[in-house]
């Protein structure tokens, strides 16, 4: 497809980045002074960011738009430009991050509203944003990269932010460093885009990529995944995501919804010219993402914190997004659809959470809630909204675009596809049941509240958001599949979509994931629903259970395998190092300088010594040159 | 203007204002510190005017200067820069000032006079220099032993408890390798002799010469042991620690922003171009050094409990990084590594300064004796952070862009060694986070918490299995000042936040950080002509790396 050379306002989409990141700056630069107005300016950047945003959109007309800036790096034959390309892709992408962004920037003046650091609180929140944009926006992978790891600082300045606890310094530091591993992974894929292509942008690499043997794409594939499994907290780098939740909550809706860990599908997405070369990175891909949605589904049926429960699903729920992408072109458009439908209830859901928090003194125990309905009736409504729509219940957001990611694995004619079909519809089943489990545990019940706490709604500033983020749940899965298709949208991007030839007919899914769901919630209430809720966790569980509250032991698989023998290597070194190496040299050393003790002691002895070496030097040359003369 | 010999003048100004300073009268301290910025503001100065007289697309060597010293010997005061030399000048002409800003306030220990410091300071900067400078061997080989005077001095004479073993160690070192290097040096003028009838010591001469593949190697050994050791390759490396831990913080900051680069610039200026051949064959073994180094350093950086010893092993693992860039002999990788020279500098010193700031107010080197210092001091730590995120090369600041040129012009010749080298990134996320959470993180503790009122010897006592505060010059004054304060309510910090003074310090370099994390290609256009010349010098196409698909392609 034709690049269409930058005009009107979307020759200005730099400004999207800019906005957000000139707001950080003043922010962070203007120190104390901008207190009092500083989160409003944080929030009406990204505001204008979103306008901005949905103006270049509407100016699109299904082009490709190139916007060249400057040149960032250029030596030998490397040649990084500095440029955006605003496309149907890209442009969806814009809109999430700034919308959901900006809703999530208004929620947060009211729950940060107590907090003495706010200010710098919108600071790495523009940050964030800034940078996601960047990710989402650039022409090229090193930009890409460049957005990408700013995505990780801010990640890791944001999940720190309460930094005097232990917890959450440890969480961000573990979120950053898995990240960077994935980051391994995305650098090795440009370096051999590079070495192979000589290029780095996304016409130069998309354009070659049919003239690589298989082997070498198959292996920028596999390593651009390891860059998007950092991201996006898949399998095996998934550990990281639910620590994340000791940031603020508006961080964790950022994070989970509408910002970092969609980065590694957009990715995928975006190198889609590569991986439709390639079946062998593809079916690495189906396999991470069915795996992790397993995962995340099964951890989060045992979690009390109700943060961990959503993350876990947030987890579980990329793991479709993957599953999809991993399809090839058929699952691109579901898994985006999906991609966007979570961004609305799952951000809405953080909220949700955020508020219930709020009012009840931060606890995150749902063991310590109930009966929270009656109290805090908007939150319950928009919370139970989410809900439904990440559930799948039928004609909310998710049914769509749940439902459309199932189809096309089965699609795949194979026993593999019936394989994945099978694995999302049961974990179909297993969502339903964590998330009523949830739904009963806070909202339903006796309260089992700490004494003490008197919950109340959450002020306007907060709520706004929520209605506004569950419209989006009810609604959008309507609008992106039935009603103004993003298959349609994404066509210059994606080509035309294939009739596809389903195996199992789409309402045969429906009514299947409908029945499946429908278990899940039923099992949830006989579990959780009819009897009373222990307010300390059961010790005496079953090994399954026990499994899944530690998230089949990731965590522990990362200390034994990782992080004991690097410790252990460390201090071996530091030992070999001090004593091994330095230690032969000194020995060398006290010899020749025997008495540098004493010899230190007295200055003029050293500079003798000093004197006497250089004069040894000087009769060194002295002979040699004589030597050369005289021969 | 262009006939100004300003090299000469940058070797000249902070000569003559060491040899001021060294005449001031005692007493005149205040005098002392105010000449010793106001030279290195002209030197600054100085080094910008050069750069403005370069011409980037011009001659390899420019505002050339040549004196005839040593006629008997063909040995000529010669003073000439590239691209490459020139942004090292440029390297000292911004560190210097800074240094000097950030030990104003530094006392000396024992009897020395801080007018010694300074001029110790001016007289290494002039140095420092003539050993980028020059572009006769001899010349060349006279500076770099030269250089070892002044730093002796600033490390024995103002440095740690451990000053004097630091000292005398890092001079053992730097000798051993300066004399093996003046043996190769008197080597090439021999051979020279031999090919073109009369020994020369010019480097262009020099460059010119076919030197047998044999002779090539021994010289190229004799060149780049002392390199080796001075831009420490494991395993010449256990020097640097104790000298950057001892020295004094501004020393420490030259030390491992400068001086050390020598070594690199070395490997660049003489190793390849003189020795081609030997330097294509030895690359091999010098690369298993270098990456050897960046894991082996990282891992040793973070197992270390003192603040300066783990910043000069991160040192250790940067060197790495632009060795490798240096022996891929791609034009991307090596111009990556001249400018991860300059940005090393930059991160690396910035990172010294911040956490002699944080040794200033605790007392103590150790990193077990800081913690929660963000909560109260948030540009202390900011500046922190901003050191340390420069040190692991985050994209954003300068440090990214030389570290990706290094691997990426890397990974096409030398793909092994690439990778391993790539791994390196995950380790520099770790000292350095490592250290940022244990020192800023966390609730207050350490010995910048208020001694509780049961134990007035508590702050002493947390300090004791530190190593006492004599270790840099500001913590004496810092820990006075705070015994001054009244006391507050114990488990509080009493760390205060960067002075303005502090400020001045690490804005610039928080400044260059930010600006050269965005747009290098200025920089970039000034080292490529130097390195593409040193490149095709070596054998390799100074066009850069060509793309290798279309062979693979075809079958």
């Amino acid at each position: 497809m034709d690049t269409a050379p930058a005009d009107g306002l979307i020759a200005a989409s730099w400004l999207l980045i800019a906005l957000p990141l000139a707001g950080a700056a003043v922010l962070l630069l203007g120190g104390r002074r901008t207190d009092r107005w500083g989160h409003l300016l944080g929030t009406g950047t990204v505001v204008a960011a979103f306008a901005l945003g949905l103006l270049c959109t509407l100016q699109l007309d299904g082009r490709r738009v190139d916007v060249d800036l400057f040149t960032f790096v250029s030596t030998g034959s490397l040649d990084v430009q500095a440029g955006l390309l605003f496309d149907p892709l890209s442009a969806v992408f814009v809109l999430l991050i700034t919308g959901v962004g900006a809703l999530i920037h208004v929620y947060s003046i009211g729950y940060m509203a107590h907090d003495p650091r706010r200010r710098r609180f919108f600071a790495y929140l523009n940050l964030f944003v800034a940078a996601m944009l960047l990710l989402v926006l650039g022409d090229n992978f090193v930009a890409l990269y460049v957005g990408w790891e700013g995505v990780g600082l801010a990640s890791y300045l944001l999940i720190a932010f309460w930094h005097e606890r232990p917890s959450a310094a440890t969480a961000a530091k573990k979120a950053f460093i898995m990240n960077r591993v994935g980051d391994v992974g995305l650098a090795l894929a440009i370096f051999l885009m590079f070495a192979q292509l000589g290029t780095v942008s996304y016409d130069g690499v998309f354009g070659a990529v049919g003239t690589l043997a298989a082997g070498t794409v198959t292996a920028i594939g596999l390593l651009l995944l390891l860059g998007a499994c950092g991201k996006s907290g898949q399998f095996p780098l998934q550990a990281w995501l639910p620590d994340a939740m000791e940031g603020p909550t508006p961080v964790s809706a950022l994070i989970h919804a509408a910002t970092m860990v969609t980065a590694g599908v957009y990715l995928i997405a975006r190198s889609a010219p590569i991986y439709d070369q390639t079946p062998t990175a593809r079916a690495v891909v189906l396999a991470v993402g069915a795996l992790t949605l397993m995962i995340g589904a099964i951890a989060g049926c045992a979690q009390d914190d109700i943060k961990k429960v959503l993350a876990y699903s947030t987890v579980s729920q990329i793991g479709y997004m993957f599953l999809a992408v991993g399809l090839g072109p058929v699952g691109y458009v579901a898994g985006l659809a999906h991609l966007l439908t979570h961004g609305f209830f799952k951000a809405g859901l953080f909220l949700g959470a955020g508020s219930v928090m709020h009012a009840m003194d931060d606890e995150v125990d749902m063991r310590r809630f109930g009966g929270l309905a009656s109290r805090m009736k908007v939150t319950f409504v928009t919370f139970g909204l989410g809900y439904l729509a990440l559930i799948g219940f039928p004609f909310l957001s998710g049914f769509y675009t749940k439902d459309a990611i199932i189809e096309a694995a089965f699609d795949r004619g194979d026993g593999w596809g019936y394989l994945l079909g099978g694995v999302a519809i049961l974990a179909a089943g297993l969502t339903a049941f964590y998330m009523t489990r949830l739904m009963l545990m806070t909202f339903f019940g006796r309260p089992r509240w700490e004494p003490g706490v008197h919950p109340h709604e959450s002020p306007t500033v907060m709520t706004a958001p929520m209605v506004l983020l569950a419209v989006g749940s009810v609604l959008a899965g309507f609008l992106l599949v039935v009603a103004f298709p993003l298959e349609s949208w994404l066509t210059p991007v994606f080509g035309e979509p294939e009739e596809a030839e389903h195996v199992v007919a789409p309402l045969v899914v429906s009514v299947l994931v409908t029945v499946v769901m429908a278990l899940g919630v039923l099992t949830a209430w006989l579990f959780v629903g009819r009897r009373e809720v222990p307010v300390t966790a059961p010790v005496r569980v079953s090994p399954v259970t026990r499994a899944a509250r530690r998230a089949l032991y990731a965590d522990a698989v990362n200390e034994s395998l990782f992080m004991r023998p690097g410790q252990w290597l460390t201090r071996a070194l530091v030992f070999f190092d001090n004593r091994g190496v330095d230690g032969a040299v000194n020995g060398l050393a006290a010899t020749l300088g025997g008495s540098s003790s004493r010899l230190g002691r007295t200055q003029t002895g050293f500079v003798r010594s000093y004197a006497l070496s250089m004069l040894g030097g000087a009769v060194v040359v002295a002979g040699a040159l004589l030597a050369v003369t005289a021969g | 203007m262009s006939d100004f010999p300003y090299l000469l003048t940058m070797i000249a100004v902070p000569a003559v204002g060491a040899a001021a300073v060294a005449a001031l009268p005692r007493g005149r301290e205040g005098t002392a510190r105010q000449l010793a910025l106001g030279v290195s503001l002209v030197v600054l100065l100085l080094a910008v005017l050069t750069t403005i007289a370069f011409d980037a697309g011009g001659e390899r060597f420019q505002l050339t200067t040549s004196v005839s010293w040593i006629p008997d010997f063909g040995v000529d005061f010669a003073l000439g820069v590239d691209g490459i030399a020139l942004v090292m000048l440029l390297l000292i002409g911004v560190l210097v000032p800074v240094v000097v800003v950030a030990s104003w306030r530094d006392e000396p220990t024992g009897r020395r006079s801080m007018r010694a410091f300074w001029a110790w300071l001016l007289l290494l900067e002039s140095m420092m220099v003539g050993v980028f400078a020059a572009t006769d061997v001899f010349l060349f080989y006279v500076f770099f032993e030269a250089m070892l005077v002044p730093m002796y001095f600033l490390i024995g004479s103002f440095g740690g408890p451990r000053r004097q073993y630091a000292a005398v160690k890092f001079f053992l070192y730097s000798l051993v390798g300066g004399l093996v290097m003046l043996a190769a040096v008197i080597g090439l003028y021999v051979v020279s002799a031999n090919e073109l009838g009369e020994g020369t010591f010019a480097f262009d001469a020099l460059r010119q010469i076919e030197i047998d593949p044999g002779v090539q190697k021994l010289l190229f050994l004799g060149f780049f042991v002392a390199f080796a050791i001075k831009a420490p390759l494991v395993p010449f490396h256990t020097w640097l620690p104790d000298s950057g831990a001892e020295a004094p913080i501004g020393g420490a900051v030259l030390l491992v922003g400068v001086l050390d680069k020598v070594g690199t610039f070395g490997f660049i200026r003489y190793c390849l171009p003189l020795f081609p051949d030997a330097s294509r064959d030895l690359a091999p073994y010098v690369l298993v050094l270098a990456v050897a180094g960046i894991l082996y350093a990282a891992l040793l950086a973070m197992g270390q409990s003192d603040m300066k010893r783990l910043v000069s092993y991160t040192s250790i693992a940067h060197f790495g990084f632009i060795a490798l860039g240096i022996f891929a002999f791609t034009t991307e990788a090596t111009t990556g590594a001249v400018l991860y020279m300059v940005n090393h500098g930059i991160a690396t010193g910035l990172l010294f300064l911040v956490v002699g700031m944080l040794i200033a107010r605790g007392g103590s080197r150790l990193v077990g004796d800081y913690g929660g210092v963000a909560t109260q001091a948030p540009l202390l730590a900011g500046v922190f952070l901003i050191a340390g995120l420069a040190s692991l090369a985050l994209p954003g600041t300068n440090s990214f862009v030389s570290e990706f040129l290094v691997l990426i012009g890397s990974f096409p010749t030398r793909p092994v060694f690439t990778v391993l080298a790539t791994v390196g990134i995950v380790l520099a996320a770790l000292y350095v986070l490592l250290l940022y959470q244990r020192t800023m993180h966390g609730p207050p503790r350490g010995v910048l918490l208020e001694p509780a009122p049961e134990t007035p010897a508590g702050a002493t006592g947390a300090g004791d299995g530190a190593t006492p505060a004599t270790g840099s010059g500001g913590g004496a004054t810092a820990a006075t000042a705070t015994l001054e304060a009244p006391a507050a309510a114990p488990a509080r910090l009493r760390v205060r936040d960067l002075s303005r003074r502090e400020l001045a310090v690490a804005a610039p370099m928080v400044a260059i950080v930010i600006a050269l994390g965005f747009y290098p290609q200025p920089l970039i256009d000034l080292i490529e002509p130097a390195v593409a010349a040193t490149m095709s010098d070596v054998g390799a196409d100074p066009a850069g790396v060509s793309p290798q698909a279309p062979v693979e392609g075809t079958d």
